[in-house]
């Protein structure tokens, strides 16, 4: 019985492999989960490093750069005419995309019945949401540029992507819907509200900040997507100011990859800045959909919508 | 509404324990039947929720709906203003009268009828809206609120709800922001501002605190005046309390007992209706 046993109690036991082992797969974790952070960090400053190169380099001017249409020649090439047309496309986007979608939504979760048919659209919405976004390119090439006439226009751009962003919009409006508590419908029913005036007024503005996020988010993708409007048709250059939603264009992601096939240097310089100005057009939208979110979840809801 | 009670000696403390109100029950006469339910049955898929509820429903009376856990009480007020239609399982048969009209006939549109028969509910569910556009909904929605001064109809309700005096100041705030039984009353004030002729009562105050749901029963007593109140609740005390009339469900959605409150409570013909008012099951 003595109490000097305590020092070889656990002599028998050698835990150094097992710590060995448990520290190893720790590491390994931990570096996956950074890989992502650091490509993130290794991307934005080899951006920054090839600006900084344009602006010292080639003296890009950074107002010219921002106000004025490209040409053909890089000292004279400017990102101007590709924002308002990557502006414009966001606008028209929105506008398709979100009625189509909302409606869709709201058909799905207050008035389709329970039947194979819905399941059947609701299963497909995710096969949708998975379509690599050039086939909706072509589809709008075949359909609406060339069969309807259309042309190589900022619409026909604008539909593409809007194609492109349905389904995920419909997929975050379904759940923001179906979050509506039941016991605020009941209310609305048994005031002898209508099957609309109770979605009107009372389910609709609370799945919008839900809604919106979804939106927002959706259009994030929209707005950096090459492929599909590659097969529309874009301007090699973004020559002149878009005038409307009929006019020829180069969006930001377009301009940006037409100019780094080129021969001049310099033009790797501009699209560099081209996105970093691209990159803070998405940042500008998540941070509106997390503010939206966040106030979403502080109230639970919008006041007064 | 305790002032008559020291008037009246002969208010007894009967066997079940529960102290009805003489006030109320001796006055009482018979009004009109303004609901009459003739052979209801319901069933949610092959589940039988009610059983041949034959009752008639006096009007500017409280009813009092009582009975254990899933014997039909709810199903029953939903059935009232057909608020069953939008469970898919749900089928009703027997009829169902308000004002002698069967309200599951054909040419009775369930929207025109839940304007009349206003319902408050279990949870209060004020909508994610301001004070003011809570009460003022349902004239909003029956487009009636070019006819009537809305902000006199907005005090009106919310005076009737006895929620004026605590809310005045802050109708642009929302009605979330409120307490639970503030909520309740608000909830209230939505149902009566549309002036219907009955307000379905399902469990309204076991969600609240003793102090909030007193505030409620005092307010059904107000109520009653004008309206047409029917109440379920699982708190015996409560329908002892309030109600003039008692219907006791049991399971199977079986009407068992149903007369005047001070009958059934004091001397109920139903045996297994004592078990039940006695606390022996349920």
């Amino acid at each position: 019985m003595s109490l000097g046993r305590g020092e070889e109690l656990f002599a028998d036991i050698d835990l150094r492999r097992e710590k060995l082992h448990n520290r190893a797969f720790h590491a390994i974790l931990v570096a996956a989960s950074l890989f992502g952070l650091v490509m993130l960090v290794l991307l934005i400053l080899d951006v920054l490093w090839e600006s900084y190169q344009g602006l010292t380099v080639f003296q890009i001017d950074l107002v010219q750069f921002l106000t004025q249409p490209s040409s053909s020649r890089a000292e004279r090439a400017g990102f101007g005419a590709s924002i308002l047309a990557s502006i414009w496309l966001m606008v028209l986007t929105a506008i398709l995309a979100f009625f189509l979608a909302v409606g869709c939504a709201l058909y799905l979760v207050e008035y389709a019945p329970r039947n194979r048919m819905t399941r059947l659209i609701e299963a497909n919405l995710a096969n949708l949401a998975g379509v690599p976004s050039i086939v909706y390119g072509l589809l709008v090439l075949a359909l609406i540029v060339n069969d309807a006439g259309l042309g190589s226009v900022i619409l026909a751009g604008a539909i593409a992507l809007a194609l492109l962003i349905v389904p995920i919009i419909i997929v975050a409006s379904i759940e923001a819907i179906r979050a509506v508590p039941s016991g605020v419908r009941d209310g609305s029913y048994a005031m002898g509200a209508t099957k609309w005036q109770t979605i009107r007024r009372v389910v609709l503005p609370q799945a919008m900040p839900g809604i919106l996020t979804g939106t927002i988010l959706a259009l994030a993708r929209a707005i950096g997507e090459t492929a599909p409007l590659i097969m529309v048709g874009t301007m090699l250059h973004a020559t002149r100011y878009p005038d409307g939603p009929f006019a020829s264009f180069s969006a930001m992601p377009t301009q940006i990859y037409n100019w780094t096939y080129q021969a001049d240097r310099m033009f790797n310089g501009l699209a560099a800045l081209g996105i970093v100005v691209l990159l803070i057009f998405l940042v500008v939208l998540y941070v509106i959909a997390g503010y939206l979110r966040k106030q979403y979840e502080a109230e639970g809801t919008l006041t007064n919508v | 509404m305790s002032s008559n009670m020291t008037d009246t000696p002969d208010e007894t403390l009967i066997e079940t324990g529960f102290e009805v109100e003489a006030d109320r029950t001796h006055e009482q006469t018979d009004t009109e039947a303004i609901l009459q339910s003739e052979n209801l049955s319901v069933n949610y898929g092959d589940e039988q929720a009610l059983d041949d509820v034959t009752i008639e429903i006096p009007e500017n009376r409280v009813t009092a709906i009582i009975g254990p856990s899933g014997c039909g009480k709810s199903t029953f007020l939903r059935s009232i203003n057909r608020m069953n239609d939008r469970i898919r399982s749900c089928a009703v048969d027997g009829e169902l009268y308000f004002h002698g009209k069967n309200v599951y006939d054909d040419d009775v549109d369930p929207v025109a009828l839940r304007r009349k028969i206003g319902q408050v509910f279990q949870a209060p569910n004020p909508f994610p809206k301001s004070i003011y556009d809570n009460v003022a909904y349902g004239l909003r929605i029956q487009g009636r609120d070019d006819e009537v001064d809305l902000d006199e109809a907005v005090e009106r309700a919310l005076r009737g709800a006895a929620l004026w005096d605590e809310v005045s100041h802050q109708l642009d705030s929302s009605g979330l922001d409120l307490s639970g039984g503030q909520q309740q009353r608000l909830c209230i004030a939505r149902a009566i501002a549309t002036d219907p002729e009955v307000l379905l009562m399902d469990e309204p105050t076991s969600a609240l605190d003793p102090v909030a749901a007193s505030k409620i029963e005092d307010l059904i007593d107000e109520l009653v005046e004008k309206y047409t109140v029917v109440i379920v609740t699982h708190n015996m005390q409560q329908a002892a309390r309030i109600s003039d009339k008692t219907a006791v469900f049991l399971t199977g959605g079986e009407l068992v007992e149903y007369d005047d409150t001070a009958t059934v409570f004091e001397n109920p013909a139903d045996s297994r209706v004592e078990d039940y008012i006695t606390g022996k099951f349920g």
